[in-house]
């Protein structure tokens, strides 16, 4: 952890930035790497000490949903505005670095939000705000529409990344049992979620032995059969993974019917009752106001 | 986030509740099936299985691909997942990385797993699947032609599921807007969306999730083409192995149709038999029966003349309407023969 609460430095082989011609290799490494550091700083994020850390993860999980009906549902921008606001209020007391916190949000809302809501402010029929050369004119609709977009995107993203930063995964799959989500469903969910680290360690050791028997360059149609032939790879231990695993379950005692195990763990307290209480009031009031 | 094919999972805010919810039920009854396709294979054997394939269509999203040109883009694998599986596991294994990737990576929408599921795990793997199992049919593993199949399906597979979330975004500005007319969700009119949304697909995301599928399935004829034989086992335990290529005919047939919809566009005047009382007194007819004249308005029709009128391109509301009809027909006739079958076959024992 480095002393201003940013992500660690990932453990994994960094790509070389000095490289301008994409390197197929190179770019999926940095993949897996970022996304393992994704889920190495959410697990530690979710043991500090902080408010949303304390609650019942059912309680996290119920109050989530009913705000992100609540950003879906609203008509008004200053009422998702407020929300979005929350959210912040939220990580700044739940000991997630708001810097971190903003950045994650909004680094990645130009790839697909802006691209979107830029033409709308042009494109969107009205009365204009400001004229631009070219014959361009922003309307007032545009601007509205715009505003629409990225304040619903950022803030439903950070009402899930709060949820995530602040609750071990295994502790939401748990939770899931109060929405009626079967367990062997949260079961399945949870083996995935652990394969996926799993598989990508393995791809991650299978590109970087590769990368270490190359010289040189390889041409696009080498990579593209690299690329296929490594899927293939992945796909056949991975079904052999699942029969072994099988036969692992099954040595153990495993029946068809299991129970996600530690759900008793759970009680609610009377913050738990309250903090549910408050989120559910709160998606009401703006349900109501934003009408 | 980190890893988005092209912009095919939508983010939360892009549709409205309705459309969300609507689409959510959409996907409920493939889930199902999916579900009970696993369990007729053995049961305890199911868990690990979708577990390390919905794994491993998460880590495939990952992969760059690249494209001759030098680009670099991802594929959803979807159509890759079905010809290895077969459609119906397909759609539970992929809805699960879908999810995965929405709670933990906020890559798509919480409340928009439905939507996302409905276009990348239902759409993208039963249209790549229907044009792989066309080109397959009972060729041999190694033949080319399923390469090429794995090809095409991955291609037009993820342009038709590029289709469904063009009109997904561009119904959002017809019904839902402020009262000064600013759209609250997706921003685009169809005429807008649509284009925007597959010509992408068509030219890059769409070749990209081809070429996935046919560079493992050309892997997999080399080394392990064992894996390749699993979804014609499901097929066989399901019971509708032969039945399914002539389906496949018919559904192609359908499928024609349905493209050359457009033409009726091409054509003047009214179908023959079909007048309306106006017409028929154009036509130099001296009278109009009495009852016609009374009855004609009695039953005004969702979709009057197949036109949606708020869209303001009528070619468009004529093609919109035509495949909202061709899905209802299809999904009604699909629970009418469930109906049937189950009811059959509680008579046999």
């Amino acid at each position: 952890m480095t002393p201003d609460g940013s992500p660690p430095a990932a453990s994994l082989p960094q790509p070389n930035p000095s490289r301008r011609r994409s390197d197929v290799i190179e770019r999926t490494l940095a993949d897996i790497s970022h996304a393992l550091e994704h889920a190495l700083f959410a697990e530690e994020t979710a043991r500090r000490n902080g408010l949303l850390q304390a609650l019942d993860p059912r309680v996290k999980v119920l109050a989530m949903l009913a705000l992100l009906l609540a950003v879906a549902l609203s008509h008004s921008l200053a009422v998702i505005g407020g929300l979005y606001a929350v959210t912040l209020a939220l990580a700044w007391a739940s000991a997630i670095p708001l810097a971190f916190f903003v950045k994650r949000v909004w680094l990645f809302l130009p790839f697909f939000t802006g691209v979107i809501a830029l033409p709308a402010l042009f494109i969107t029929p009205g009365p204009p705000l400001a004229q631009l050369p070219l014959g361009l004119a922003v309307t007032r609709a545009g601007v509205t529409t715009a505003l629409f977009l990225l304040l619903r995107v950022s803030t439903s993203v950070s009402l899930g990344a709060l949820l995530i930063l602040t609750t071990p995964w295994n502790d939401v799959l748990k939770a899931l049992s109060v929405l009626h989500v079967p367990d062997s469903f949260s079961l399945i969910l949870g083996m995935t979620y652990r394969y996926i680290h799993l598989l990508l360690r393995t791809v991650s050791d299978m590109f970087l032995s590769r990368k270490s028997r190359v010289a040189g360059r390889l041409s696009g149609a080498e990579e593209r059969r690299m690329v296929g032939a490594s899927a293939g790879v992945l796909l056949g231990k991975s079904l052999h993974l699942s029969s072994e695993v099988y036969l692992a379950m099954q040595s153990r005692g495993y029946r068809s019917h299991s129970r996600v195990p530690g759900l008793a763990a759970f009680a609610m307290r009377r913050r738990d009752w309250s903090a549910l209480l408050i989120a559910v009031a709160l998606a009401a009031a703006a349900i109501v106001l934003g009408r | 986030m980190l890893n988005s094919p092209a912009y095919m999972h939508i983010p939360d805010g892009y549709l409205s509740p309705l459309t969300s919810l609507i689409l959510f039920i959409l996907v409920l009854p493939f889930w199902y099936r999916g579900v009970r396709s696993l369990r007729r294979r053995s049961n305890a054997r199911n868990v690990p299985l979708i577990a390390l394939l919905a794994a491993f269509s998460f880590i495939v999203m990952m992969f760059n691909v690249p494209l001759p040109g030098g680009t670099t883009g991802h594929a959803v694998a979807g159509a890759l997942v079905a010809i290895i599986l077969g459609p119906d596991i397909a759609v539970i294994a992929i809805s699960i990385a879908l999810i995965i990737q929405a709670v933990f990576f906020g890559d798509g929408g919480i409340l928009q797993i439905g939507a996302n599921c409905f276009n990348m795990a239902v759409v993208l793997p039963y249209v790549g699947y229907a044009i792989y199992r066309l080109f397959a049919r009972n060729r041999p593993l190694t033949s080319r032609w399923r390469v090429a199949g794995a090809a095409v399906g991955g291609w037009l597979g993820l342009s038709v599921a590029s289709l469904f979330a063009g009109v997904e975004f561009g119904v959002q500005p017809i019904f839902w807007h402020t009262a000064d007319g600013a759209p609250l969700y997706a921003p685009y009119p169809p005429s807008v969306a649509i284009p925007a949304m597959v010509l992408p697909h068509l030219l890059v995301a769409g070749v990209i999730e081809g070429l996935v599928a046919a560079l493992v399935v050309l892997y997999l004829q080399r080394a392990n083409s064992r894996i390749l034989q699993i979804s014609g086992q499901v097929a066989d335990a399901a019971g509708t192995a032969g039945n399914s290529a002539r389906l496949g005919w018919l559904w192609a047939g359908l499928v024609a149709l349905a493209i050359a919809t457009p033409l009726g566009l091409l054509a003047p005047g009214t179908a023959w038999g079909e007048w309306g009382a106006a017409e028929l007194a154009k036509m130099g007819l001296g009278f109009v029966p009495r009852g016609m004249e009374t009855l004609q308005g009695l039953w005004g029709a969702p979709l009057a003349a197949y036109d949606l009128p708020a869209l303001g391109n009528a070619s468009l509301g004529y093609i919109l309407s035509a495949l909202a009809g061709i899905v209802l027909v299809a999904a009604i006739v699909w629970l009418l023969t469930r109906l049937l079958a189950r009811a059959q076959a509680q008579q046999k024992p």
